[in-house]
Formats: structure tokens, sequence, C-alpha cells
């Protein structure tokens, strides 16, 4: 904690020269998707924040920021209205007409990227640094993410076995929304090694008896999505997953959406998480 | 179709006819609306320093220091919104009131005959597999491959159900409504499907063009839109006296002299091109097509000399307020605008039904 304070002090003067120290307003800063705020917070500059949007989960405290809207769906005025001249998005932030006419109103628009990939969290730490003029802080906070990912990868070596596992979505229909290949979900649960039992490209909602063959030793979901299912036992008791090794064994892993698919800071440690739970521990 | 109209009162004010009161109302609210529209938006303004940067605008000098971006959150985001919404509401609206006119049927709108579902179908093409369609085309070519696919969609859907409906040159007008509706079944097939294989992002996207919205508004979207609408109301209010003839029904508007057959290809193409159009770059917006028709007939009586324009008055009055509406209630972020077209106009509609249930 001393070294992390006395790099923000070196950070801080070396900051001084550019801005004089009496004028100079903060610079105000939106950030779009879940990740990239935990970004924010991960350096410690959230003082910059004046808004995020509803995926900016974590921390708990970012839910008290001024609300932009869903990514996808941001408003062109909303956003001017909280004067930011920052604005840090992941790819996914539109509709594309809006962020074109919020970098025609001169606003600096930083686009963070989405990858699936145990460095793309450093890639956006290493973006949200620059972009905020804090190298430094964000340079650190990688040291940290990597020493953290070197820890997770040797304690998921030492786990016995690949259990078969499925990723199920809640979609609010009556059929399952399932992950297949080119999904965070899959990424997750390959670097935690299990293998994924379904071998199609993104979501698919597939048939009780597709389902049925992929006979999953683990189920793996987000705890939003149990709710969306009206419970644990509703998701066991479906048709296709009731017959299931998992369903017997009553072998659901739920983690938090954003922790587990969102490739953000804490990905270490939800990659070690799943991987212990898959294989039954806590 | 003019069941819900009311016989003309006498005038309660001697020199003032019922019209032409009711008409000045609404433009003075219509004007009243754009002005609080353009007033009023996430970012405060307030009105002298709009009204400053209006004059500056138009090359006056205000006389108080405008500054750049404020001028340009106006000239850029607002106005053409504001804008965009008034030719909106009026095309959608007269394009309603024509149809329901030329079939003389009160359930008649866009949607009916497939003009919006083949545009929702041509749109979400593009959204779930315009990927593939992507990489060899220019980025810039892009941006109107969504509009361009929703507006041929939905002008082949159209066309479709006149194909459908016409036999050896007459056009029959339940043989088009029942094509109108198995097109519109079709359409919803293939949206539904495309939202089976949509990923999450895509998912989101089609779900957003079928509430509609108006936040794409810039001034080349708004040239293009008042281009198309003018010229289709236009050519509908040259149409209003066969259509009051064809009130009374086909063979006798045709012994009054109306070519039938010309009137409904003119309106039908007309509708197809306008709501094309405005479907194509602001998604489907509902409810304004179908009701604010029956609104100028309740108001003024059934002379489609009258409810043309004034459908066009009242459409452009409702989605500027619902719009204001979807840009100002959950401000920063925006809410869709077809739920507000809805949730403003059927209160209203409903109060009017019931009014009327009483003086009858």
């Amino acid at each position: 904690m001393r070294r992390r304070e006395f790099l923000a002090l070196g950070a801080m003067t070396l900051a001084l020269p550019t801005r004089p120290l009496h004028a100079a307003p903060a610079l105000r800063v939106v950030s779009v998707g879940g990740a990239v705020t935990e970004c924010v917070y991960a350096i410690g500059m959230e003082r910059l924040l004046v808004g995020a949007d509803t995926t900016s989960l974590y921390p708990p405290v970012a839910e008290r920021l001024p609300r932009v809207g869903y990514q996808r769906a941001l408003s062109a005025e909303g956003l001017l209205s909280l004067a930011p001249g920052l604005i840090l998005a992941s790819e996914d932030a539109g509709p594309p007409a809006v962020v074109e006419q919020i970098k025609r109103a001169g606003v600096r628009w930083v686009s963070l990227n989405t990858a699936h990939t145990p460095d793309a969290p450093v890639q956006k730490l290493l973006a949200v640094g620059a972009a905020l003029g804090q190298p430094t802080l964000a340079a650190a906070r990688i040291r940290q993410y990597e020493a953290d990912w070197r820890r997770s990868q040797v304690a998921v070596a030492a786990l016995p076995g690949r259990p078969r596992a499925i990723f199920v979505m809640a979609h609010g229909g009556p059929t399952l929304n399932l992950a297949g290949r080119d999904t965070a979900a899959d990424a997750m649960l390959t670097l935690a090694g299990c293998d994924n039992a379904l071998d199609f490209k993104g979501y698919k909602t597939i048939s009780p008896e597709a389902l049925l063959t992929a006979a999953p030793d683990v189920i793996v979901t987000t705890g939003q999505s149990v709710d969306g299912f009206g419970g644990l036992q509703s998701l066991l008791t479906r048709p296709g997953l009731a017959e299931s090794p998992a369903a017997r064994k009553r072998h659901v892993v739920a983690l938090d959406g954003l922790f587990l698919l969102g490739f953000g800071p804490r990905t270490p440690q939800a990659v070690m998480q799943l991987a212990q739970q898959t294989r039954g521990q806590t | 179709m003019n069941s819900l109209a009311q016989p003309q009162p006498v005038p309660r004010w001697p020199g003032f006819s019922r019209p032409v009161a009711i008409v000045s109302a609404l433009l003075a609210l219509l004007v009243l609306s754009v002005l609080a529209a353009a007033g009023t938006g996430a970012v405060p303004l307030p009105p002298l320093q709009i009204l400053a940067i209006l004059a500056a605008l138009l090359g006056l000098d205000p006389g108080v220091p405008v500054g750049a971006g404020e001028t340009s959150l106006i000239l850029h985001l607002r106005l053409p919104r504001v804008v965009l919404a008034m030719i909106v509401g009026a095309g959608l609206a007269v394009c309603g009131a024509a149809l329901q006119g030329l079939f003389r049927n009160p359930l008649a709108d866009p949607g009916l005959v497939g003009v919006s579902g083949g545009a929702a179908l041509g749109a979400g093409l593009v959204i779930v597999a315009g990927g593939l369609l992507a990489p060899p085309m220019f980025p810039a070519l892009r941006m109107w491959l969504l509009p361009i696919a929703a507006f041929g969609g939905g002008l082949a859907a159209a066309l479709l159900v006149y194909r459908l409906g016409t036999r050896a040159g007459v056009s029959d007008i339940t043989a088009m409504l029942l094509a109108g509706i198995a097109i519109n079944a079709l359409a919803g097939a293939g949206l539904g499907a495309f939202s089976y294989f949509a990923n999450d992002e895509q998912l989101r996207n089609l779900t957003f063009f079928t509430l509609g919205g108006l936040g794409a508004a810039n001034w080349t979207l708004v040239a293009i839109c008042l281009g198309v609408v003018t010229l289709v109301a236009f050519v509908f209010l040259r149409q209003a006296r066969a259509l009051n003839a064809l009130l009374l029904g086909e063979a006798e508007a045709t012994h009054l002299g109306v070519d039938v057959q010309a009137v409904k290809r003119r309106i039908f193409l007309g509708v197809a091109a306008a709501v094309g159009v405005l479907v194509a770059f602001t998604g489907m917006i509902g409810f304004v097509g179908l009701v604010v028709p029956h609104l100028a007939r309740m108001m003024l009586g059934p002379d489609h000399h009258r409810v043309l324009p004034v459908s066009m008055l009242l459409g452009a009055l409702l989605v500027v307020l619902a719009d204001l509406g979807a840009r100002t209630l959950i401000v920063p972020a925006e809410l869709p605008l077809g739920v507000l077209t809805a949730a403003l106009g059927a209160p209203f509609f409903i109060w009017l039904l019931a009014k009327r249930g009483k003086d009858a």
C-alpha cells in the first residue's frame, strides 16, 4: 500500500508542471462498460468519474454515479449534460450515431478492447491509465494483476481433472440460452481448465435432447441468471438438464456476471474461483 | 370508416368557425411544443441563452457571448432532432390518414400494408448478418446499409401486397388487407428467426429498432425525410377529393369521375416510400399512424381536405412531445420513443372515446 501511495505521489509530481496547481479544473470522465469502470477504480482514479452506464456494477459504490443508460443505448445529449472531457467506453458502446455525435461535439472518446483473453484486462488498464494521464498507477496495478494471474495459474494447474461444463444464461424465454465457442463464458471455462461440453458458435437456445447428449458434470451460470430461472431448483428440473450428471449431484456454480464474464482486473480471481468451484472446492 | 367521426356542431363564436379555431389552437400548441422541446434537454440551458444562440446562428448579434459548445449542441443535436420529430410525426400520421381513407377501414395503418414489417426484416438482416457483408465495404457505406436495407424491405413488402391484391389491373381492398396480414406474418417469422440467431448485442439492437428513436437525427436525415414527406403529403392532399368520394364506395367514386385505381396506386406507393424512409432512419414508432387520423376526424369530421393536414399537425405535435419526454424523463439516459408515443397518445384517445360515448 505504501508503495502505491508513493507511486501516486510520484505521478502527481510528474503531472504538476503541465497543469497550474490552482486553476486546473479536474478532468470529468464518464465510464461506459462494467470492466472499464472497474479499471478506473482499480487505479484509484474514481474521483474523476462523473457518470457511468448501467453495466457498471462494481465496486458497488459505482452504482451511485449518475446513470447514462445501457451501454448500447446511450443518449448524446444525456452524456453531454455531464460535461465530460473524456469518455472511456468499451467497444460495445453505442449506438454508432450517438458515438459519432459525441466525438463531433469535441469530447475525447477512448474505446477499450473487449477481447476474452487474460491479456485484455492489462490492455484495458494500460489504456485507462494513459487516457487519465496516470501511466504509473496503471503500471503498478498491472504488476499486481500479473502476480494475481501467475498465482491463479499455479492454483489451476494443481487442480485435478477437466470437468465437462456448460454455461447457461437466463433470457426470459422458456428455453435455456447456452454459451458455445467465441464467448466470454467459453474463454473463462477454458482458462479454468474445464471443457465446454457444447461446440457451436456464440449463444444458442438448444433443445432438451441436444442438452441431454452434452451430459455436463457441472453447470456454470451467473447469480443474476439463477434469479431469472426462478431459483436453482427450477433450473435443475429443466428437461434435458434434469437427467445430467450435474443435476444429479446438484453441482451448479453461480458467480457474479461482471466478475465472471467482464474480463476486468478481477479476472485472475474469477478464473481461480471458477476452477475450484467446478471441482467441488470452495 | 367514419363511424368515429362527429357531426360538425354549429360554430360557437361568430366569425370563428370551429375548424379555424381548432387549427389555430393546434398550430399554437405545436409552436409552443417545438420551443419547449428546443429549450429543454439533458443539458440545461436558459431560454434567453437559446434565443441568443439562435440569433447568432441567423447572423444577428445576440449582444451576449455565446459558447461554441452550446451552439453546437443546439445546432447539431437538439434542433435536428426536434425538426425530425415534426417530420416523422407528420409523415406517419398523413400516411395513416390516407390509408384509412383508401381502405375505408379504421384499423388500417402503415403497418398493415407490410411496410413496417418489411422494413424491420431488412433492418434485422443487416443487424444480424451485416457483419458478413461489412468487411469488403467502405465504413461510410456500412452506415447507410441499414437504412437502405430497411427501405428496400419496406418497399418490397408493400409492392408484394399491392401485387397480391391486384387482379387484372383492379386492386381489391379486402385482398390487399389479407395480403398485408400474410406478409406481416411472414416478416414476423423472419424477424423471429433473426432474433433467434442474434447474439446479445444484435438482439438488443433489434429491440431498439422495433421501439424506434430519434437519437440518430442530423441535418442530412432531416433533409431526406423532409423531402420525401413533403412530396408524399403533396400527392396525398391532391387526392383529398377522391378520398372523400371513396367514402361513398368505389363504384360511386368511379361514377363521380374518380380514377379509383390511380388513387390506390398513388397512395400505396406514397405510403411505401414515406414510411419506408421514416422507419429506415427512426425504427418503428407505433401508434402515430393508427390513432392520430382518428383524433383528426373526431375533431373536424371526415372531410379529407381537413383530415390530412390536421393529422399532420397532430402527428407532429404528438411526436415532438413524446420525444421531449424520451430525452428528458430519465436524464442522462433515454427512453425508447415508441414507448412514449403510445403512452402519451393512448390515454388521450381513450378520453376522447369516453367523452364521445357520453355526448351520444
